[in-house]
């Protein structure tokens, strides 16, 4: 019977993905804290949006015109959902019956099963309602009904009540809602130690939370508070939790926990275990542990002294050596920027012998155009989701054609006047810089745009405790391949040719029927273009404003020289260089400081090397 | 002998010196404040900087126009001058500053005291600035020094043409961000302001304010005088056959890079002398007036004044200026679209500046004058540098 069994797995695991959907809708929103209206929450438990799938997922299978397993699936459907509902209604009846306990033990036992209804944001609410004293009874002859009061009130300051039974709202015999003033009613009572046990409750929800890195937080901070007490819920989440991140959160939570014990032997292997887990959250714990039993040894004893100072000591190389790794990764992704930002600006000032100032003006540009391209596909695709996410890559192309068209601009209005005068270039494109700055100031704003990420290029990746964030590997990855794309265009295509022809002899160039005219055009709408792809770049990483440009102006100019004019390999290893030395430096000497170290290091090695890294050699007497 | 200054420049020169120098503080000292004629301390403060800054100008082109050498690092020269006599004045204000203490007022909200415990929070290389001619020596020696090595190091390995500049760019751009830095005891990006005394003199009294103003119009006679007498000379002569070709100079047997050396230090004092005038007139100074858009400003001034020219440069400084004043309060938004139109207007079309029009002038009316042989376009005529 191969066909119903498909079916059946099908419906399934719909089901199960209806019962994890609706877990994050309230608990996202719950992180708000506030609700307008008490409504709004019984709107979306569990049971609601579970339901939701249900209808979707039958609408889906009836379309399929499959009648028999479309029965069955629905079939399977409402009894997922019905125990769904039940178990909500089952926390909430729970929290009812505690309220109205009059046994102090029995209230603090029945708190302590509602941890399993973290996912219920009602149940949440009035526990917490029921902790600061929100909870009134409403009393007719015989029953007693625990209530809170919605948080829309009407004109008198009255407001709706609503039951914690059920979450409906209060009626009167004839159905109509009652509503009540909060100033005249009395709030149901509560021990010191029913609030204290409400408030480990509340605290423990969130272990249970169903967004993992909530969850995550949640462990963590739970272990910071080192409460022996809670230890017996982490092996109850241990027991069911799935994600990794958590599950070794909870162990080093739980192992964070045990160092605080008064048991010697639980904590030594507890901080043995934290050893082992290269567990740097607890390295502050380990170490206020080992001074403590460095005070006092007779209550810690020796031995913990011992295992405390080998565990910080471990801890703190495996950090040593994560940091290396981060500073590594910290150069090459500044290498990275360096490169992109100065790789346009290897072609116009080192193959054309342009001093183009506004070469960090055309980076801005370029940045500029990623945020218009930006807005563009939020009026078009909304403000996330897969067309937004893609206009990353349509802004890297419309930069590049922009910027180019910039250039090509600026070359055909003012540099092809000044080929023989490097010197007066030089002035007549910070001029041109000038322009545009202000021109742009005008456009968009003396103030930084807004570019937001696209999703993939958004968090980042942890190995081992380092962070390689994806925009900053993304970067690496582009300077790679704009690299390799400059590399084949000036090695393997005609235009290549023809610009490294013009670059060496021009007038022989000119001779033999090269249009040098039109080369020094497209190579500096080539270039233009690659600084413009490096702003959109660069926007991911760095704010988008009017002075963009400048902040990268002197570091590219710096770049080319380093590397020797007129050589790629030489900004590359001049852009790696000066990226790596700059990170290494900064921990030591903070950002500015090793800013300016860089800066006179360059200065001091062009004395050693005054063509730079790798010289073009040439039989011209003026290079 | 041929004199210093040709007839026609002498007598320029004498009107010139004349009106600035007796005219304008006798109509400032002696006409009563409501009459048409009289000109106010603060216009005179005004015109003080421009002089400070046409001083700055001789310094740019004496480097630039007469040898070549386009440094983006003169604000840096300027500033270091100006500071230098800054450090002096801020330790006259004495207990009058906001927090009535002995030392600037920086120093107390920068914690001074707790770093500098045994000189009660002042950094031990102020302490000599407390003297005047200590201060007003380290106006001269510290841009002197600075540029010294910068120079040598430069020079000595060749480095020349565009790469100078740009080095220059980064030596001012380093040192601009080392300014601006809190605890590099020279009041981060305040800077230094709230002068009281000169000398003596309250800063702000009217009489203070005059005879700065004629000390800067004498410093720039002076100034100039020493250019003219400069690029008379033999060494002059050198000077321009460096920027024309280095290369052939090299190879007659001058050593170019002690020639370069000399004048980089000499416009390097220069600036600092007009920077050190002109902080007492402006009564602040503060590390963004060395940032690298400094330099290239006093650049244009040059420019568009007409470099390789003495009267160009100081001419430029003046007007650019003067606009400046007046565009930054009648329309503040447009005058980076006036700098930026003038650069590439000035650069393209009139790379002999406002002195050069009339030179320009001439040769188009000889290129489309009576004959008409000669159809090509009209191109500037550029010096050629060796670049």
């Amino acid at each position: 019977m191969p066909l119903p069994n498909r079916s059946t797995n099908y419906a399934t695991s719909a089901a199960q993905s209806g019962h994890l959907r609706p877990a994050t809708s309230p608990s996202s929103s719950r992180q708000g804290g506030r609700y307008t209206s008490l409504t709004q929450i019984l709107d979306c438990p569990s049971s609601s949006a579970t339901f939701e799938c249900a209808v979707i997922f039958q609408a889906e299978i009836l379309n399929r015109k499959f009648p028999l397993r479309g029965i069955l699936a629905t079939f399977l459907l409402l009894l997922t959902l019905l125990t769904a509902t039940a178990a909500t209604q089952t926390h909430r009846a729970t929290l009812s019956e505690a309220i109205l306990s009059d046994d102090a033990t029995k209230q603090i036992e029945l708190v302590n099963q509602l941890i399993e209804a973290g996912g219920d944001a009602f149940v949440v609410q009035a526990l917490g309602a029921w902790r600061q004293g929100g909870v009134f009874l409403h009393e007719t002859n015989e029953t007693r009904t625990p209530f809170l009061l919605d948080a829309q009130t009407d004109g008198e300051g009255r407001a709706k009540g609503i039951r914690v039974a059920d979450g409906a709202p209060l009626t009167d015999s004839s159905g109509k809602p009652l509503l009540f003033a909060a100033t005249d009613l009395t709030a149901a009572d509560t021990s010191s130690k029913l609030r204290k046990a409400i408030k480990t409750v509340l605290d423990l929800f969130a272990i249970a939370n169903p967004d993992p890195k909530m969850r995550r937080d949640a462990v963590v901070k739970l272990g910071q508070d080192q409460n022996q007490e809670y230890l017996q819920h982490f092996e109850v989440r241990l027991k069911t939790e799935t994600n990794v991140d958590v599950l070794k959160g909870l162990y080093e939570a739980m192992e964070l926990t045990r160092i605080a014990s008064d048991d010697a032997s639980v904590r030594l292997a507890a901080i043995q275990k934290l050893s082992d887990l290269r567990s740097i959250s607890s390295l502050n714990f380990l170490q206020e542990l080992e001074k403590n039993a460095r005070a006092d040894t007779g209550k810690y004893g020796e031995e913990t002294l011992k295992a405390a100072h080998s565990a910080v000591i471990q801890i703190q190389d495996y950090m040593k050596l994560g940091n290396l790794f981060g500073t590594a990764f910290r150069g090459l992704s500044l290498a990275a920027v360096l490169l992109v930002a100065a790789l346009g600006l290897a072609i116009t000032f080192g193959l054309m012998g342009v001093i183009n100032m506004a070469h960090g003006e055309i980076i801005m540009v370029g940045a500029y155009m990623a945020y218009v391209t930006q807005n563009f596909f939020k009026s078009w695709f909304g403000a996330s989701g897969i067309g937004f996410d893609s206009y990353f890559i349509a802004a890297l192309v419309v930069s590049f054609f922009v910027a180019s068209g910039v250039g090509l601009i600026l070359e055909r209005g003012v540099i092809r006047f000044l080929y023989k005068r490097p010197l007066e270039s030089l002035l007549a494109t910070w001029g041109v810089s000038l322009l545009l700055q202000q021109l742009f100031r005008h456009i968009f704003g003396a103030a930084n745009v807004q570019v937001s990420s696209p999703s993939w290029l958004s968090g980042s990746l942890v190995v081992s405790d380092v962070l390689f964030a994806y925009n900053r590997i993304f970067v690496i990855g582009f300077a790679v391949l704009i690299v390799f794309g400059t590399y084949l265009l000036l090695t393997r295509t005609s235009l290549g040719l023809q610009i490294r022809a013009v670059m060496q002899n021009r007038a022989m160039a000119s001779c033999v029927g090269v249009r040098t005219d039109r080369v020094n055009m497209l190579t500096f709408a080539f270039g233009s273009g690659l600084a413009g792809m490096a702003g959109a770049c660069l926007s991911q990483i760095g704010n988008v404003g009017p002075s963009l440009g400048q902040n990268y102006i002197v570091d590219c100019f710096m770049i080319v020289v380093l590397g020797g004019v007129g050589n790629l390999v030489g900004t590359v290893s001049a852009s790696i260089g000066v990226g790596v030395t700059d990170q290494i430096l900064q921990p030591w000497l903070g950002a500015v400081m090793g800013k300016i170290t860089v800066l006179a290091a360059i200065i001091l090695f062009l004395q050693w090397r005054p063509a730079g890294l790798f010289v073009t050699r040439s039989r011209s007497l003026e290079g | 002998m041929t004199p210093l200054l040709p007839k026609r420049e002498l007598i320029l020169v004498s009107i010139a010196a004349f009106i600035g120098l007796v005219v304008l503080p006798c109509l400032n000292a002696f006409t009563p404040a409501n009459s048409a004629l009289h000109v106010s301390s603060f216009t005179l403060s005004v015109y003080g900087k421009y002089l400070c800054y046409a001083v700055l100008a001789l310094g740019v082109n004496l480097l630039w126009g007469y040898t070549g050498l386009l440094s983006l690092g003169q604000c840096l020269f300027f500033t270091l001058g100006g500071y230098a006599l800054g450090m002096h004045l801020m330790l006259l204000i004495g207990k009058l500053g906001q927090y009535h203490a002995d030392i600037p007022d920086f120093m107390v909200f920068l914690e001074f005291p707790k770093r500098f415990p045994e000189t009660g929070g002042l950094p031990p290389h102020w302490i000599p600035f407390k003297s005047f001619w200590f201060a007003a020596a380290a106006v001269v020696w510290v841009p002197g020094v600075v540029a010294f090595v910068f120079g040598w190091l430069a020079f000595r390995s060749r480095i020349k043409g565009v790469y100078f500049s740009i080095l220059s760019q980064a030596l001012t751009y380093a040192a601009t961000l080392m300014f601006f830095r809190n605890d590099f005891t020279f009041g981060g990006n305040n800077g230094l302001t709230d002068f009281k005394f000169i000398l003596g003199h309250d800063v702000n009294q009217a009489g203070t304010k005059r005879t700065l103003y004629i000390a800067s119009g004498v410093l720039l006679l002076l100034v100039y005088l020493l250019c003219r007498w400069l690029t008379s000379t033999k060494f002059g002569l050198i000077q321009r056959a460096i920027r024309d070709s280095e290369n052939r100079v090299l190879f007659s047997g001058y050593a170019t890079a002690d020639f370069k050396l000399f004048v980089f230090v000499l416009s390097a004092v220069i600036a600092g002398l007009g920077g050190a005038l002109y902080v007492p007139q402006v009564g602040i100074i503060n590390p963004s007036e060395m940032a690298p858009d400094k330099s290239l400003e006093a650049v244009v001034w040059c420019a568009v004044g007409g470099r390789g020219n003495l009267l160009g440069p100081i001419l430029g400084a003046v007007s650019i200026n003067a606009l400046k004043s007046y565009a930054t309060h009648a329309f503040a938004e447009q005058w980076p679209y006036i700098l930026g139109g003038l650069f590439v207007i000035v650069t393209v079309f009139m790379p002999k500046g406002l002195i050069g029009i009339p030179e320009q002038l001439r040769e188009l009316k000889r290129r489309f004058g009576p004959k008409h042989e000669d159809k090509l376009a009209p191109r500037p005529v550029a010096p050629t540098t060796d670049v």
